[in-house]
């Protein structure tokens, strides 16, 4: 099967979505994970998450599109407020609002059963979202939006599973792009991958801030120091619950942190 | 958990030394110039040119130092300010040291000639630069913003003295114009001197940079 259409957006940009996140607290069981986190992520821009292991940065973009109430015992109180609505009102539908804020997480995880096409397809199959034609031109425009239409448009129906660590982690951004999100949430995306292939995921998401609002949470704070507009910093104070310490441009936070706890972490002197 | 920067630390703290270093080196090139200006020594004004060669080795030598920090240290927030500053820091001192052997060929240009008149207010400029050359390094090493800015403030009794030097010298010039040419020298002397106390200023600006993270014009000479 060969794809020779030309490409065109599958709809016309609309602009990026805002995101508000109005005293966010988590919980699993018993044991809160995050108090209080208020933060009004950049519309367009790219938002990365530090902290050190356990300060509930996971937890705080899990809570972002609902994916956090999944594990049984978990609660959330607060506000996250997409577009203006808010994603925890009563009646809303966590399906939809995973469609709009979509998630890519630390190891790449494509369908291992199906073709690099059918697993940039399943979502929009799934929720029967385009078929035929319009499913194909999607498929095609999510790879080259993930950067990765070049190296595989002449094996489409070859295994995900065959790709390199780099490129299964850019499908499963095609496959998260394809639905059309509003929002990308990305936990530790390069965490299993080598420098280049990391390095081609950050220009990626460079180019995915144009149309899309962006958080990614990082270990590595060169990489929220190269790839983010604004960074957040979480703590977990003694009670082991995590609290935003401090939100502001990127590179105001790692030339001029405000905060003394921020300062002790990015220069290495905890965590 | 603390992370490892025992070895970080350590080579920032070798890196203040070293700018300590090189500042006591500018001092000693401002304070001989002087005194080979003031009696005219051939021989050390020679010196002090020779010797600038190694201030500016001395400031490339920090400099690698700093950039292969930033290359294997990737610093962030004061650790990277530090640095930066340091760079900035190590320059200015570097043409302190040339406006000492600036001052060192004035006295080699003199020759055969005497001094126009015995030195007065020019060593009073030297001094005042000098004091607050030490006195800037001193904050930097200890951090202190306040210090400074206090600092950069008194570079206006520099061009105060500037000038009266100024003044004083186009006297000579005007009630006998076959003083020009050390007269002019002299004021070169002078203008040397101020423009060390210049460059003071921006070490002080570095410093509360580094402190505050805030870059700040402190004085803005008149010359």
């Amino acid at each position: 099967m060969e794809y020779t259409h030309t490409l065109e957006p599958a709809r016309e940009a609309p602009p990026a979505a805002s995101l508000i996140v109005e005293r966010l607290s988590a919980w699993y069981g018993a044991r809160q994970a995050l108090r209080g986190v208020s933060l009004e992520i950049a519309p367009g821009q790219v938002t990365a998450v530090i902290g050190p292991s356990g300060c509930g940065k996971s937890t705080l973009i899990r809570c972002l599109n609902r994916l956090h109430e999944v594990a049984p015992g978990t609660r959330v109180e607060g506000r996250v407020l997409l577009n203006g609505e808010d994603v925890y009102a009563p009646g809303v539908d966590p399906v939809l609002v995973r469609r709009r804020v979509g998630m890519v997480f630390q190891r790449p995880n494509p369908f291992p059963t199906m073709s690099i096409f059918d697993n940039v397809a399943a979502g929009l199959r799934l929720n029967g979202l385009a078929s035929g034609y319009e499913l194909e031109r999607i498929v095609i425009h999510s790879l080259h939006q993930a950067a990765l239409w070049e190296e595989v448009e002449h094996k489409l129906r070859q295994p995900g599973t065959a790709l390199s660590g780099g490129q299964q982690q850019r499908l499963c951004i095609a496959r998260a792009l394809a639905v059309q999100p509003d929002v990308l949430l990305l936990d530790e995306p390069t965490g299993a991958l080598d420098p280049v292939a990391t390095l081609k995921i950050e220009e990626l998401l460079r180019q995915l801030k144009e149309r899309y609002t962006i958080a990614i949470v990082t270990h590595n704070m060169q990489q929220a120091a190269r790839v983010s507009d604004y960074t957040a910093f979480l703590l977990a104070g003694e009670d082991r619950v995590g609290e935003l310490v401090e939100y502001g441009p990127t590179g105001e936070l790692f030339t001029n942190p405000r905060d003394p706890r921020t300062e002790a972490y990015i220069t290495g002197r905890f965590g | 958990m603390w992370r490892g920067r025992a070895s970080f630390d350590r080579a920032l703290g070798g890196l203040h030394d070293e700018v300590l270093v090189l500042g006591s080196m500018v001092d000693k090139a401002l304070e001989r110039s002087i005194e080979a200006l003031r009696r005219l020594d051939q021989q050390a004004a020679r010196d002090i040119i020779h010797n600038d060669l190694t201030i500016n080795q001395k400031r490339f030598e920090i400099e690698e130092q700093a950039i292969e920090l930033i290359a294997t240290q990737q610093p962030l927030a004061r650790d990277l300010r530090t640095i930066v500053a340091v760079l900035h820091i190590i320059v200015e001192l570097e043409r302190i040291g040339d406006y000492a052997e600036g001052i060192a060929k004035i006295a080699l240009l003199h020759g055969d000639q005497p001094l126009l008149k015995p030195l007065i207010d020019v060593p009073r400029m030297a001094d005042k630069a000098r004091d607050m050359l030490r006195r800037s390094l001193s904050a930097f090493i200890e951090h202190d913003a306040q210090a400074a800015k206090q600092i950069a403030a008194e570079d206006d009794e520099v061009d105060a003295l500037y000038d009266q030097v100024y003044r004083e010298l186009l006297t000579y010039m005007l009630n006998d114009p076959r003083t020009i040419d050390r007269a002019t020298w002299l004021l070169w002397v002078a203008h040397n001197l101020e423009r060390s106390a210049d460059r003071v200023t921006n070490i002080c600006e570095r410093v509360v940079y580094e402190v505050t993270g805030r870059m700040e014009e402190m004085n803005v000479s008149k010359y």
